[in-house]
């Protein structure tokens, strides 16, 4: 009797559509996220993660329509983001129907922010959004910084042994100055129930999720962690469910373009003795 | 038949709703007192803080109506806060009393596990359970939670376990009393199951 490890589907959306991974041939109602969300949930999804990506304040009312659509169609829990910078923001999205928000940039900007939240709807509804690319400096020396104590990235951080990941904002383009390890533990002790790390160097690629990274953030926090970004093959998930440390994986592209089936997933990575809830 | 559904304002009123609204269940919100008195049965959902439930309750002087119906014989099924609130105290809140329905306290899970204690997990049957017709240690439910509820010797109305870390109670059935730690309207297939057995014994 262990906690079986979930596969989260995320939609993301610019309010009302799903914007990624839309365009493939033979994909009915491919970009409507309550059409999706009803097949996931028939097809075993653990969760489900719907995000704002546009995030602009007067398309508001379409993503808080959009979650309670989305809502509808879901025995399963519902987690969204996107844009929420206050108490009042998140209170909306929670009572249109999701189980847990998800923040960034507005965390980094303000973190007290994860605290009000925590206090509120509770540590489990927190989930704490983290977009970790690998330090430039890191990546340019071979063998390089160690964590520090403080979040902030050490500016003379070349000459250490680990690896170390720069916390991003703003679609990953922009630094936050903060290192991932410590900027994740910080969070957790402010109230943050759940951390969902992107690999901003993983994303996209469809090369595998960041082992490195998942382990590193996974096996310091208490809270569980998500691994995104870089899924395709079943392979990658067994392995970052193994050596990643992984307690959830997300992907968004591969499921929508049918290129992977959760279904089919979850029955490989039990034949790999990894325990999934098998969807009946 | 009226299911008073209690929105207490902090909890995950809409998810409880929408999951017995698919069932075909006649709902009503109990936000009142005098909601309750009309009940043929009452859930009681609850998500995130401890502390919020029991305020509410006692801001809207429902602890009484509520521990009147369930005297009554009212069947009454409590999701996860709506669990913990059934015993007499909680480490989360310790100044609030609790329902007191069950004599116990309420704990903390472990911290040699990852906190919250989150997502799908299976059960271990203590004894039959009407809760539980036609659902097995194979089904799985969704749990969201730090604290839970021990199982003893002498805690006659765990009917379920589940294991973080530590054995804890899942399921609590006695006379017209249920309640799960898990999430049975997050919970797919299997929590509609339940909660068509709830249902059921209601009606």
């Amino acid at each position: 009797m262990t906690l079986a490890r979930r596969i989260i589907p995320c939609l993301d959306t610019d309010g009302a559509r799903v914007v990624k991974g839309v365009n493939f041939v033979g994909l009915r109602d491919a970009g409507d996220p309550a059409a999706l969300a009803a097949r996931y949930n028939a097809d075993g999804a653990d969760e489900l993660v719907v995000l704002d990506i546009a995030a602009s304040r007067d398309r508001r009312p379409t993503f808080l329509e959009t979650i309670r659509r989305v809502a509808r169609e879901l025995a399963i829990p519902l987690t969204a983001g996107g844009g929420i910078r206050s108490l009042d923001e998140a209170r909306a999205v929670i009572r249109a129907g999701a189980d847990k928000i998800t923040i960034n940039t507005a965390a980094v900007n303000r973190p007290a922010l994860v605290t009000e939240l925590s206090k509120e709807f509770g540590a489990q509804a927190v989930v704490l959004a983290i977009d970790a690319k690998l330090d430039s400096r890191c990546a340019a020396t071979p063998g390089c910084a160690a964590v520090d104590d403080s979040a902030r990235l050490s500016p003379s951080n070349t000459d250490r042994q680990n690896p170390q990941w720069d916390v991003r904002v703003r679609g990953g383009r922009d630094s936050a100055h903060l290192e991932a390890l410590a900027w994740a533990q910080r969070a957790v002790e402010l109230g943050a129930g759940e951390i969902l790390l992107t690999s901003v160097d993983r994303d996209g690629t469809q090369s595998g999720f960041d082992i490195a990274l998942t382990k590193a953030i996974s096996t310091a926090v208490s809270v569980p962690v998500i691994a995104s970004g870089g899924a395709k093959s079943p392979q990658h998930f067994v392995e970052i469910f193994s050596a990643g440390a992984a307690d959830a994986a997300l992907a968004a592209s591969i499921f929508h373009d049918n290129v992977q089936s959760i279904r089919a997933l979850k029955q490989f990575l039990a034949s790999q003795n990894i325990e999934v809830r098998l969807p009946c | 038949m009226i299911i008073a559904v209690m929105d207490y304002g902090a909890g995950n009123f809409p998810s409880v709703a929408r999951a017995l609204d698919k069932l075909g269940a006649e709902l009503r919100i109990a936000v009142w007192p005098s909601d309750l008195k009309i009940a043929d049965a009452i859930v009681l959902p609850g998500v995130g803080n401890y502390a919020a439930l029991i305020r509410a309750l006692d801001e809207r002087d429902l602890r009484a109506p509520l521990l009147d119906a369930i005297a009554r014989g009212v069947p009454f099924l409590g999701i996860c806060l709506g669990l913990q609130a059934l015993y007499s105290t909680s480490e989360e809140a310790p100044s609030l009393p609790g329902l007191g329905v069950f004599s116990g306290t309420v704990k903390s899970l472990p911290t040699t596990v990852k906190l919250p204690h989150m997502g799908w997990n299976r059960l271990r049957m203590q004894r039959t359970s009407q809760l539980l017709a036609g659902l097995s240690t194979s089904d799985y439910f969704y749990f969201a939670h730090t604290f839970a509820a021990a199982v003893s010797s002498t805690s006659n109305e765990v009917v379920a376990s589940c294991n973080h870390g530590t054995n804890f109670a899942a399921v609590l059935e006695h006379k017209n009393i249920f309640a799960t730690q898990f999430h049975p309207e997050k919970s797919g297939a299997a929590g509609a199951r339940l909660l068509q057995n709830f249902l059921s014994l209601a009606a």
